[in-house]
């Protein structure tokens, strides 16, 4: 009887894993799902890089699930680690004024990627239900000596000529990383008096630019300095601020204050006006008494 | 549950990837959809190296990720190159040799 039961628990095992691991599956499963998804809606590409990040620390907690350690600590470190702090820099370098714009260069070409994409998944998920894939190893037999261990055996015998290359590799992408981003003066640098003259020559802006701000009150640099009428001046905020459309404009509230001004003025005058008409007709009424 | 249900969450990965790549525009992001889609590789390699018990599925992932960290390398590289030739991420713009 209990040898029956081991066999039935040996055969569940054979076919399925663990009730944990299902919880978890699912649960870090649709995050990952939803995190794919964003890297790919995000509008902005630093919100795309953080969320493949998410999902890719989920991919190691997977491969942590599957018995593949090693892999799972190099995902962290190589992809979350690097490879994702790589991007971020380049972002940081690049992506400031590089906002994905929604303009289809292409007519329809969006709706039929999609179209694409879905046929393609249809396709793969059905050839993967179609497989006989009903039983499992498991990896207790391999890892019994360690997964690193295990993985160093097979990497520095069988594969070890893959992995000579892969050293080539490494060397040839970094010294054309190198390659890619150096540049060579070809020219002596400009010294101070010739860009002096040079802007001279150009005459376009000879003094320094106006500074933001308005009045004395808002003197932000993200608030753009006024023109006498009243219009906000494009060369008083910084180019990078006007591209994130971070700029705070404050034109109206001053063209509203002014008319303000104007008014108390008026009103003002008026009541003088109203002061000095009735001070005159006082003293005319008091010369037709005398 | 079955491990063929991380294949089915691999391919998935994989697709929104691919579909990624051909939606967005920013070359950024283009090339953030071909690390999704090489990871999701990864982890189908795993899932099979776990269903035949050996080893040798996640030899292939780790080879997978030191080609991803040369080509992400190389791939920025070439587009903070293209970056300061035209002011701009967008793949529609790399048209030099458009007729």
């Amino acid at each position: 009887m209990s040898g029956l039961s081991l066999t039935h628990t040996l055969a569940q095992q054979a076919y399925s894993t663990s009730t944990g691991e299902a919880v978890q599956f699912w649960i870090l499963g649709s995050v990952a799902v939803i995190g794919a998804l964003c890297t790919i809606l995000m509008r902005r590409a630093v919100h795309s890089a953080l969320c493949l990040a998410g999902t890719m620390i989920i991919l190691a907690v997977f491969y942590l699930a599957n018995g593949a350690y090693f892999l799972g600590v190099v995902q962290i470190v190589v992809y979350t680690g690097a490879i994702m702090m790589l991007f971020l820099f380049v972002v940081m370098l690049v992506g400031v004024t590089a906002a994905d714009s929604l303009k289809e260069t292409l007519k329809g070409q969006r709706w039929l990627a999609a179209l694409c994409g879905l046929g393609f998944g249809v396709l793969l998920i059905a050839g993967i239900g179609n497989a006989s894939l009903s039983t499992f190893t498991g990896l207790g037999e391999a890892n019994a000596g360690g997964n690193v261990e295990g993985l160093a055996g097979l990497i520095f015998t069988k594969y070890v000529f893959a992995f000579e290359i892969t050293g080539a590799l490494l060397i040839t992408a970094a010294v054309g990383a190198m390659v890619l981003t150096h540049r060579e003066r070809t020219e002596r640098m400009p010294s101070q008096r010739e860009q002096a003259e040079a802007r001279v020559r150009s005459g376009k802006q000879l003094p320094p630019l106006p500074a933001p701000g308005v009045y004395a009150r808002h003197n932000a640099v993200d608030i753009p300095g006024l023109l006498p009428d009243g219009t906000p001046s494009e060369l008083t905020v910084n180019k990078t601020l006007r591209a994130r459309g971070q700029i705070r404009d404050v034109s109206g509230e001053a063209l509203a204050d002014l008319a303000a001004l104007e008014q108390r003025a008026e009103e003002r005058l008026e009541r003088d006006q109203d002061t000095e008409d009735r001070a005159a007709h006082d003293r005319d009424t008091e010369e037709a008494a005398k | 549950m079955s491990p063929v249900n991380y294949l089915y969450l691999a391919s998935l990965l994989f697709t929104i990837g691919a579909a990624g790549v051909l939606i967005r525009r920013n070359s950024i992001v283009v090339f953030m959809c071909v690390e999704l889609m090489l990871n999701a590789c990864n982890l189908a390699f795993v899932a099979f190296s776990r269903m035949h018990g050996n080893l040798d599925g996640q030899i292939m992932a780790f080879f997978t990720m030191v080609v991803a960290a040369a080509e992400v390398v190389v791939g920025l590289a070439i587009i903070v190159m293209l970056f300061r030739s035209r002011h701009s991420a967008s793949v529609d713009d790399a048209s030099l040799m458009k007729l």
